[in-house]
């Protein structure tokens, strides 16, 4: 211990301190998120860090996966799902806090396409139907599957287009078979395409809401997160201005 | 409740699939395994190595490649397209190509253990007897490395029974064409159709076990009587 000066020893017991210190107070928040929120999260979580000092770590997953991990026990406090009825569920069986659900955005179809001047303002490219494959999320798992079905059905072109169909097990698979190409073009959440306004790249149709049921995205607050302040305050945060303003960046509707 | 319509096509489908890639992969592994026991280069090592890779690789990472290079901007992807057959992935033949890829270290290893086993000596006593090298390979080695084609068989076979990472990468759960069974279950378990899930995997449990039984039990006699 000679080699420890005074000086040494007083700077490691300020660091120790700070640490006991910093664990008091910062709380930590786990969130299983939808995967089709990811980039938007992003965002609202260092926001929400830098606002409160509390820490938040983000599972992405499909809300049917967090359905059967929550039930089995996964420590999340809150979860952001793709659609309403699973936190409803979940609050029926006993595994969400009665009273916490609320809708924290209303997610939009796009029908996207890497290639400039592909897709047409209108979806007519569907009815011309000069592509290999069109991808879609799995209609039984991914709220956006379903909507993407619906709209098909609405155009009067499914039974056409289904030989062409390819299946996500996600949205977020989905974006990436049309992004690598493998897919010509694909319904994904208009989240994944567009920033600051405007689609990012490649050729798109938001497709009107009329063609499909909104897709409600609940949040919920699990019977894990119930005596966690830090999981309160998501909460709070997801539906103030702030929150909101980053939502509507990226396309959804409140 | 037993297995629906959609769950037997599904059975049917991977059966097909590990049958087409076991048989290819027998005639694929030979060579190299072969290669791998008896030659002195350097590139052992190497080609070792790169065999077994996929032993390591999270399938997500070789699916993630896979869906790239077999896509329309890939090389292979390209290769495929000047030959008129269009991208791969989403289609059946697309899991052929990258099962080989994912099940050649379950059949190549084995092999290779059995070329190494019997070692020089047999093979050059047929060509003392005036064998011609295919000819010994024919009638001396191979009968030699029985047990070992059947680990190797049975090994890829039932590895790409069980393969789920690489196929939900690049197969798009198209029913009848690449909805195999691992992927079937993810897609039953996702819905929350847990008895469906349960029938399915139940399945796959007591087809593993078998499978291995059949290794463990079998396999060693065979080789004491070799």
């Amino acid at each position: 211990m000679k080699t420890l000066n005074t000086k040494t020893l007083k700077l490691f017991a300020l660091i120790g301190l700070s640490l006991a210190g910093g664990l008091a107070q910062a709380a930590e928040v786990q969130v299983a998120v939808a995967a089709n929120f990811a980039e938007p999260m992003k965002v609202i979580a260092a926001k929400f860090e830098q606002a409160t000092g509390d820490k938040v770590a983000v599972s992405l997953g499909s809300t049917g996966k967090f359905y059967a991990q929550i039930k089995n026990g996964a420590p999340y406090d809150v979860m952001l799902s793709a659609d309403a009825e699973t936190p409803a569920k979940l609050v029926r069986e006993g595994y969400a806090v009665p009273g916490s659900q609320f809708t924290y955005s209303i997610g939009k179809l796009v029908l996207w396409s890497p290639k400039p001047r592909y897709v047409d303002d209108g979806g007519a490219v569907l009815k011309k139907g000069d592509f290999r494959h069109l991808a879609v999320a799995n209609p039984k798992l991914a709220p956006y599957g379903e909507a993407a079905m619906e709209t098909l059905a609405k155009l009067d072109v499914l039974s056409q287009i289904k030989p062409k169909l390819v299946q996500g097990e996600n949205i977020a698979q989905t974006y990436q078979f049309v992004a690598s190409g493998n897919a010509d073009l694909g319904f994904v959440a208009l989240s994944q395409v567009y920033e600051d306004g405007k689609i990012m790249s490649g050729s798109a149709w938001i497709v009107p809401a009329a063609l499909y049921s909104p897709i409600r995205q609940d949040a919920v607050l699990l019977a894990k997160g119930k005596g966690n302040p830090a999981a309160a305050a998501l909460l709070d945060f997801l539906k103030g201005p702030q929150a909101r303003a980053v939502i509507r960046d990226y396309g959804y509707a409140l | 409740m037993t297995l629906s319509a959609a769950d037997l096509t599904a059975v049917w489908l991977t059966i097909k699939l590990a049958a087409i890639v076991t048989a290819l992969l027998l005639v694929i592994g030979t060579p190299i395994a072969w290669w791998l026991a008896r030659t002195r280069s350097p590139l052992k090592g190497p080609v070792g190595a790169v065999v077994a890779l996929p032993l390591v690789l999270p399938p997500t990472v070789l699916g993630f490649y896979l869906l790239l290079a077999m896509g329309p901007h890939g090389p292979i992807g390209r290769m495929t397209q000047a030959m008129g057959l269009g991208t791969l992935p989403f289609t059946f033949w697309g899991l052929v190509v990258a099962s080989t890829f994912y099940s050649l270290p379950f059949v190549v290893q084995p092999l290779q253990n059995a070329f190494e086993a019997f070692g020089d000596r047999p093979l050059e006593a047929a060509a003392t007897l005036g064998a011609a090298p295919l000819d010994a390979f024919f009638s001396v080695a191979l009968p030699l490395a029985r047990p070992g084609y059947l680990t190797a068989a049975v090994l890829g076979f039932a590895h790409t029974v069980g393969e789920f990472g690489v196929v939900l990468m690049i197969g798009g759960d198209i029913p009848g064409q690449t909805r195999v069974v691992s992927v079937l279950i993810y897609d039953h378990v996702e819905a929350t159709e847990y008895a469906q899930a349960n029938w399915l995997a139940a399945s796959m449990v007591v087809f593993s076990f078998l499978v291995l039984l059949v290794m463990y039990v079998w396999a060693p006699n065979k080789k004491r009587g070799g």
